[in-house]
């Protein structure tokens, strides 16, 4: 099984992370990944971004984000709660529909940055994504 | 401090009195110290709705009295407690507790008591009235125990007791003096119309004779009833429904005026001969010197009553009769001059026997409508009232408002008046309502009804109502937005045509070509991946909702097949066709639940439900349930649910059917069908109802002759009673309708769109939808019948599906560079015996 892997790095600096291959994600779809006791969700868009964020949904509690569904609003990608529905912007981690969860935390993931390597190599040198967290296969394999 | 308040003592608690304490409170908020003495043990309840609570309506629904009423407006109600003398010279009243209290102003609405014809035997155990709660409970009691039940009187209330017992399963006869039904709303051809309609449910009906002795069997109680022409009727119980008599001798025996035929004398304030006396509603004769048995003149009598009270100028001069109901499923209108005894006046009829349908209007020479009568079709009735009530010829030939008209061509309400009268109970004009939407801001049917109060007493004007509101709201440019989301300017209904007609077997291409490109969104998404599921078989498609790009669009309780709960783990319902379980069947659940330390609850569907469970058990789980016979219960979808069932015939003492088998047989025929909404259903055995069918989108109640379909119930935020489709239907008839009707629903619903409000929203309501599904209207019925056959051939288990396909089944790890591991702060804490999700920060032991 060829293809690029997805890795991942904290958005705050860090090191890179293989976490799993490209093609293991569905397009319109999330997946979680744990990497050091954190879980990260995982999303492929039907263009082919893909993005990373906090699995932890604030409004809730529980680590249910990479299970949300995929979407636009307006020109933000976004991934909606599949607990209580709210929007979080995919690239800044932002929730656009509530300020602060009940408990007063900021309403908002940590963002991750991805970047795509091939897979025999995974030690490709970083590729900065043009919108923040996100990343496009074809940049990456050019 | 001193009460300086005046006050207002009430007799009698019925719908006019409630009527004159919300009118004298609005009008005069905190003037008056007000005391209700009540003979009944509740307070005011909508007795016009009355014989909805054999059907399930509960005495709380029926209740007029809303919570906090009392204390807001420091009524003092005191139940049971009858004034039972006046003095007038103290202005004090003496109730049957013998307390004394003092009054300012004293408004007599005390109603009026059935007739009971003197015929011997007449108080035999057995025989009844029908005017309270108290009375129907002791004639449900009775129906228990009886196969056969006779009503004596065939006017309005009459037929409607008589439907009653036929609903309880009982064999059932009409009785009536008169040569036909309803003698005083309806001419000839219209009772016999109605009575053509009404035997062939079954009801036995005698005219022209009246009971002349009820005969006790040797436990003392009512076995049959003899009638003036010599015959007798086995029964086993009576209902006599042969008129009221007004309430009135409080004012005889205080020395007010009362009519020749009884009914305390008013003016048009509805004062009685002593000032300080006021009369209102049945007990009362009305200056037009009759006494007026309805709703809407007694509310009118309050309201004019609670305005002289206060201050100012009301007036009730009387109250042009005006009917509309349905009996034993039969429309029965008539308004206005409804016999036609007017000068000059001529008719204009229109007469189906075969349909059962009779329609006459009586107008004057110069087309002015003055009354009219309809059986069986009583659609025109919205329309035909107020344009008799106007006095102005109408703009429509007088014939096309009889003769049927073809699909969505009937003369709608923008050809009334601004002063017609549209909700008669209220006495709100169309120009009111009108007003209510362009200068008071209404934006719905609900602000209107509670700016207006139109639509709110007997509801029967509410879908004029409807139209109404919608075109003052298309008339003052109301932007009327029904797009899905962002993505999509179609409602759903239109995505599922397009999709259908168009042959669009994906989410991308239908986004591309019909919406806005792009990735979609949680609005549009799931719509979509429905309407695929719906026409999966039909498009060529996997009919798998978690094959190819359509996994993309399943919220995440359809992408996991199972329901997530708060702390991210999921819960699982097996299927239980129709709540019939074996005990190997709830051993296996059981064992299942116990090795992987789940929490169990019954639910409401007759189902057990799951808990606690980890994306990575799900399929562990469901290996073990497949294996035992068990499939995908689709509790996660927006699809059926259960089809819940009363134990029926085979088991139950009252049972008239096999509410089980049919159960059974239905949640197996719909299990799997993708909705705009979840779908619930029930079937009960007997009228008893012990299944709640008429909570549900679909709800099926035993006849002795058949199945009655109820549809667009809903239990939840929005109760509402379904309403009947088909009545004594064969299996074949009944398959067929509910084969349609959720095709129909399933096509041309909103998105989350229940069926009840989808009725509530339909133009035409009930009756159109009963002219698709049923008479096929729109000519779609076997496409209808098409689609719902490739759904039962092509129906999967889910489940088992998901099991065989390694692809399929790749998805059900908590992590995916993990597989295996599963997600660490999904954790739990004892609690009762069972299982309870730990909250974020609590302590927990290893599991």
């Amino acid at each position: 099984m060829t293809g690029p892997l997805v890795e991942i790095a904290p958005g705050t600096g860090g090191d890179w992370r293989a976490v799993c291959a490209y093609h293991d994600l569905l397009p319109g779809r999330g997946a979680a990944v744990l990497v050091d006791g954190h879980q990260i969700a995982l999303f492929r868009d039907r263009g082919g971004a893909v993005y990373a964020v906090g699995n932890r949904d604030p409004f809730s509690g529980a680590h249910v984000i990479s299970r949300g569904i995929l979407g636009s609003r307006g020109t933000a990608p976004v991934v909606v709660s599949p607990m209580y529905k709210q929007a979080f912007d995919l690239r800044t981690g932002a929730c656009l529909d509530e300020p602060a969860a009940p408990g007063g935390e900021p309403a908002a993931l940590p963002v991750w940055r991805v970047r795509l390597t091939p897979a025999a190599s995974a030690c490709a040198g970083d590729v900065a994504p043009p919108n923040g967290g996100a990343h496009r296969p074809e940049t990456a394999r050019s | 401090m001193t009460d300086t308040r005046r006050r207002l003592v009430l007799a009698g608690h019925g719908m006019a009195g409630q009527r004159l304490l919300e009118a004298v409170t609005d009008r005069a908020p905190g003037a008056w110290r007000i005391t209700v003495l009540a003979e009944e043990p509740r307070p005011a309840y909508d007795r016009v709705h009355l014989t909805s609570w054999f059907s399930g309506t509960t005495a709380e629904d029926l209740s007029l009295w809303p919570a906090g009423f009392a204390a807001e407006h420091d009524i003092d109600l005191r139940l049971d407690d009858p004034v039972t003398a006046v003095d007038r010279a103290a202005r004090t009243v003496t109730t049957r507790s013998g307390h004394t209290v003092a009054y300012d102003a004293l408004v007599l609405a005390t109603g009026s008591r059935p007739f009971v014809p003197p015929v011997p035997g007449h108080d035999t155990p057995g025989c009844f009235v029908y005017r309270t709660i108290e009375d129907l409970e002791a004639i449900r009691d009775r129906a228990a125990h009886t196969g056969v039940g006779t009503v004596v009187g065939g006017g309005l209330l009459g037929l409607e007791a008589a439907g009653a017992l036929r609903e309880m399963g009982l064999h059932t006869h009409v009785v009536e003096f008169a040569p036909r039904l309803m003698a005083v709303q309806v001419d000839e051809g219209g009772g016999a119309a109605l009575r053509r309609r009404i035997e062939e449910l079954g009801v036995v009906v005698h005219t022209g004779v009246g009971g002349q002795a009820v005969g006790a069997g040797a436990d003392g109680t009512v076995d049959s009833l003899t009638l003036s022409d010599g015959r007798t009727l086995a029964t086993g119980m009576v209902v006599f429904s042969a008129g009221v008599r007004p309430r009135d001798e409080l004012a005889r025996s205080c020395g007010l005026p009362v009519g020749e035929r009884g009914g305390i004398v008013v003016d048009t304030r509805c004062r009685t001969a002593d000032p300080h006396i006021w009369a209102v509603g049945e007990c009362a004769q009305a200056a037009d010197g009759r006494v007026h048995g309805l709703v809407a003149p007694a509310y009118a009598m309050a309201e004019a009553a609670a305005e002289d009270i206060t201050g100012g100028d009301g007036a009730f001069t009387g109250y042009e009769a005006a009917t509309k109901l349905k009996l034993l499923g039969v429309d029965v209108a008539s308004f206005g001059d409804a016999h036609g005894t007017g000068d000059g006046a001529l008719e204009v009829l229109y007469s189906n026997t075969r349909a059962g349908v009779y329609k006459k209007l009586v107008v004057a020479p110069d087309g002015r409508l003055l009354g009219g009568v309809l059986v069986g079709d009583a659609a025109a009735y919205d329309l035909l009232r107020p344009l008799a009530a106007a006095g102005t010829p109408p703009a429509t030939p007088p014939e096309q408002l009889v003769l049927p008209t073809p699909e969505g061509g009937a003369a709608g309400p923008v050809t009334l008046p601004d002063e017609a009268v549209v909700c008669s109970c209220h006495n709100v004009t169309k120009g009111a309502v009108r007003a209510a939407v362009s200068e008071g801001g209404c934006a719905d049917v609900a602000a209107v009804k509670r700016c207006t109060r139109a639509g709110t007493g007997c509801g029967s004007c509410v879908r004029m109502l409807t139209t109404l509101v919608d075109d003052e709201l298309a008339a003052g440019g109301a932007p009327v937005t029904k797009g899905l989301c962002e993505h999509f300017a179609h409602t759903r209904a239109e995505l599922f045509e397009i999709v259908r007609v168009k042959n669009v077997t994906t989410f991308s291409r239908l986004i591309d070509e019909h919406g806005s490109g792009g990735e979609g969104c949680d609005v549009c998404k799931p719509v979509v991946g429905s309407i695929l599921a719906t026409l999966n078989p039909r498009l060529g498609n996997s009919v798998h909702i978690l094959d190819g790009e359509q996994a993309a669009l399943q919220d995440t309780n359809d992408h996991f097949l199972a329901n997530l709960q708060r702390n991210g783990s999921y819960s699982v319902v097996p299927r239980v066709p129709g709540g019939e379980i074996t005990p190997e069947g709830l051993i296996t659940i059981g064992e299942i639940a116990r090795d992987f330390g789940l929490y169990t609850k019954i639910t409401g569907g007759q189902r057990i439900d799951l808990f606690g469970a980890t994306v990575d058990q799900l399929p562990l789980i469901w290996r073990r349930l497949v294996d035992a016979g068990f499939e995908s219960g689709h509790a996660y979808g927006k699809a059926l649910r259960t089809v819940k069932s009363c134990v029926g015939q085979t088991w139950c003492r009252y049972g008239v059917q096999d509410s089980v088998a049919l159960a059974i047989e239905l949640e197996l025929r719909y299990r799997g069908l993708r909705s705009p909404h979840k779908v619930k259903a029930a079937v009960s055995g007997c009228a008893r109802e012990c299944a709640e069918a008429r909570s549900k989108d679909f709800g099926v109640i035993a006849t002795s002759a058949g199945w009655n379909l109820y549809v667009g119930g809903n239990g939840g935020m929005t109760p509402r009673h379904a309403d009947l489709l088909l009545t004594d239907a064969d299996h074949a008839t009944l398959l067929r309708t509910i084969d349609r009707f959720l095709m129909f629903y399933v096509r041309t619903a909103d998105r989350l769109e229940r069926t009840a409000p989808w009725i509530e929203r339909m133009e035409g309501g009930l009756e159109h939808l009963r002219a698709v599904v049923v008479d096929d209207a729109l000519g779609i019925c076997d496409e209808l019948d098409a689609l719902m056959a490739r759904h039962t051939e092509t129906y999967e288990d889910e489940w088992r599906a998901t099991l065989e396909d390694p692809e399929r089944l790749r998805r059900f790890v908590s992590f995916a560079n993990a597989p295996g591991t599963p997600d660490p702060t999904v954790r739990f804490l004892p609690e009762r015996g069972q299982i309870r999700p730990a909250r974020e920060h609590e302590a927990v032991a290893a599991r």
